[in-house]
């Protein structure tokens, strides 16, 4: 019996010849790899289309360095308008008729949220998604699919440490918005505090998008006597608390998260001295921030924005994102050698040991494992001092 | 050959081709087709509205994203088989049309595509709302299966989907078509080219608009509800009010008030964005107005009107030289 199984494998292998031996992903060649990724280039998200031209442009780069391990990547990205229906339409374009290697970078919850399933039926990888929710780390269940940024549980869970060390005593207000972002931090709170949410959070309200203002949200978590405050809001709700909370003359540790600490959006439409002694994290060297002026890192940035991006406006993050993230699947590529299948893709994705970034802090770094799909997992906490995020303390991990 | 004979012959060519684009296309080409055939009932039911009783809505996506979710919240909690979800959708859809097109019946012109526009507006924010959650799945949504075709057919769940669609689009276009061609289209057409005159003949102006709207609101839901199969995904962000725009760009595209412009609309709204990306990453939208404007100069009553234009000048060119002989 044995024998005969032997005997047969060894025939089909014959037969199969060279197919068999190369079972490289759909869309390598010798020659070339061709990587698909969607992006709301119009629509209400175009301002994050910036990822994906700063992703092809990292990738022209790559090719006129001569590619990797000898080919070039052929990066096709395709509008989705951050209209889900639209996403599963392109991504099923790129993967049925574009025949790609894998899918990279999409960007937006709800838009890889639509394709998540299709790819991993298909077992497509879904590599290095675009946001910030916790539901990209779930190789269990989705084992094709793997985020980029630091998750909002791992920054919650790193807010909640920070207050177990430095007030132990601490009573917690949370202000939050009432979607997935804000439940991941309410989340990522309970996972940090423990046993001890219950007894620490004096209270916490939700708000929502449509609210005009949040002043009354504000004005409750000051007469629950609360004594810090955790603001998990969007950018122009972040602004209004940091300004109400001044004007009513509350003095709590706040701590505010790092989708809303952009000093445009945030801090000055706050007042800038309003928000002294706020808290927050990063893990990006800001390109606005004078500190990164002679940063080799950041001058490695910049002279990669003057020849691939000259028209494009160095002050957006989103190049430094975009940078990062495909600097992070040139990296897997590398990684993976001459065996492009799809499985080696996904194991090398899953097998990144203290890669560093130019474009991140000094000692983030990024780390994944077959059970550990959230790459970068560490911040470094930083606090508003009326002109700038100043850093702070060591580098936290969630954990 | 007669004219009539002619038409006959062109549709089941037409038919047959239809027929014939799952056995021939790719899996991700029969989506694309699958979706045309979806925005052509929306964009059919919008017509009714819009082209034939002159009522102009903003809101049809709103309508659509009900569909949408009749359909996902019934399969995804198990309520009923996959396929009665499509005619309850509709129902659900003809009930809220109606009831939101009885008010607005009074509203005229302007007006009333601002009422509608508010729906559209809202729409998404009202999916995400906290007491629906456990229905709605909130901002997250709702993720599907396809529904998988019977076991004797030797065809795929895309292959299933497209000729589900393509029958109830065969079904709904000939009921709408025996509709506005017979009493009730012209009760239509007449409260939309005179309100005051139509009254007069004994046409219950209200009435009849607020049914428009529901039978109007009804197609535009089976479409959310077959869409959805077809993304086997539902959530608000799908149903921005940036749809309803597209639907009513649809519409005047493919051609007021006439049943054929919904295919030729649907086309436009299924691929021009495509092509306006392939053309140029950093301002797609710029390209697709410089084509919609292109469109409405040289096509001023839609790719239907034109093609109305030009049947009739060919029969006129051949009666004068029938004249001339």
């Amino acid at each position: 019996m044995l024998r005969r199984i032997m005997l047969m494998s060894a025939a089909t292998l014959l037969l199969a010849g060279p197919v068999a031996l190369a079972e490289n992903a759909p869309g390598v060649t010798a020659t070339a790899i061709k990587i698909g990724n969607t992006m709301p280039y119009s629509g209400p998200g175009s301002a994050y289309g910036a990822i994906g031209k700063a992703d092809a442009a990292y990738f022209q780069m790559i090719n006129d360095q001569g590619g990797v391990n000898g080919r070039k990547i052929d990066f096709v990205t395709l509008d989705d308008g951050y209209s889900p229906p639209k996403t599963v339409e392109q991504t099923r374009r790129l993967v049925e008729q574009d025949e790609v290697a894998f899918i990279f970078n999409g960007l937006g919850t709800p838009t890889s949220s639509a394709v998540q399933k299709y790819l991993n039926q298909k077992r497509v990888p879904q590599l290095f998604v675009a946001t910030g929710a916790s539901k990209w780390g779930d190789p269990a269940h989705f084992h094709w699919t793997m985020g980029w940024q630091p998750d909002y549980q791992t920054e919650a869970r790193i807010y909640a440490k920070y207050i177990l060390q430095n007030k132990p005593d601490a009573k917690i207000s949370i202000i939050w918005q009432n979607d997935d972002f804000g439940k991941d931090y309410l989340i990522g709170m309970k996972a940090g505090l423990g046993d001890k949410y219950d007894k620490m959070v004096v209270k916490d309200v939700s708000y929502e998008v449509t609210d005009p203002t949040i002043d009354s949200q504000v004005v409750s978590l000051q007469a629950s006597g609360a004594d810090t405050l955790i603001i998990a809001a969007t950018p122009k709700f972040a602004a209004q608390t940091i300004r109400k909370v001044f004007d009513i003359g509350w003095h709590p540790l706040q701590l505010l998260t790092n989708v809303s600490n952009s000093v445009g959006a945030v801090m000055t439409p706050a007042g800038p001295e309003k928000g002294i002694g706020i808290v927050s994290t990063a893990y990006d060297k800001d390109p606005k921030d004078p500190a990164w002026v002679n940063d080799p890192g950041m001058a490695e940035w910049r002279r990669f924005m003057a020849k691939y991006l000259p028209d494009a406006d160095v002050t957006d993050a989103n190049y430094v994102y975009g940078f990062g993230a495909a600097r992070t699947v040139v990296q897997v590529l590398k990684q993976c050698g001459d065996d492009l299948s799809r499985d080696n893709i996904m194991k090398q994705a899953a097998d990144l040991k203290d890669f560093a970034l130019p474009t991140m802090l000094p000692g983030i770094k990024i780390n994944t494992g077959p059970t550990d799909y959230y790459p970068i997992q560490t911040l470094q906490l930083q606090r508003w001092d009326g002109k700038n995020w100043v850093l702070f303390g060591d580098v936290l991990s969630g954990s | 050959m007669k004219p009539t004979l002619l038409r006959s012959l062109g549709l089941s060519l037409l038919l047959a081709l239809a027929l014939a684009v799952p056995f021939v296309a790719s899996g991700y080409q029969i989506f694309q087709a699958t979706m045309v055939l979806v925005y052509a009932i929306a964009l059919f039911g919008l017509n009714i509205l819009t082209g034939y009783n002159g009522q102009i809505s903003l809101g049809h996506g709103a309508f659509y994203a009900i569909g949408a979710y009749s359909a996902a919240i019934l399969i995804d909690h198990q309520i009923v088989p996959d396929w009665a979800t499509v005619p309850i959708a509709g129902a659900i859809c003809l009930v809220v049309g109606y009831l939101f097109g009885r008010p607005a019946a009074r509203l005229a012109g302007l007006y009333l595509a601002l009422a509608t526009f508010a729906l559209a507006v809202a729409t998404p924010q009202i999916l995400k709302y906290r007491g629906f959650e456990h229905w709605t799945g909130g901002s997250q949504g709702i993720i599907l299966d396809k529904p998988d075709p019977p076991a004797f057919l030797p065809i795929d769940a895309d292959q299933w989907l497209y000729l589900c669609c393509l029958a109830v689009t065969l079904v709904l276009f000939v009921l709408g078509r025996n509709l506005l061609r017979g009493r009730i289209g012209r009760a239509l057409l007449a409260i939309r080219d005179h309100p005051i005159a139509a009254a007069s003949m004994g046409i219950d102006t209200a009435r009849y608009k607020a049914m428009t709207f529901g039978v109007s609101a009804a197609y535009t839901g089976i479409a959310g509800a077959l869409g959805t199969f077809a993304a086997a995904f539902a959530s608000p962000d799908s149903f921005d009010a940036f749809l309803s725009l597209r639907f009513l760009v649809g519409i005047v595209v493919g051609g007021l008030g006439s049943i054929s412009g919904a295919f030729f609309g649907a086309a436009f709204i299924e691929f021009v964005p495509n092509l306006a990306d392939r053309i140029s990453k950093a301002a797609p939208w710029a390209i697709y107005g410089v084509l919609l404007i292109l469109v409405i100069y040289l096509m001023p009553s839609g790719v239907a009107g034109l093609i109305r234009a030009m049947t009739q000048k060919i029969n006129r060119d051949k009666e004068t030289i029938r004249e001339e002989t």
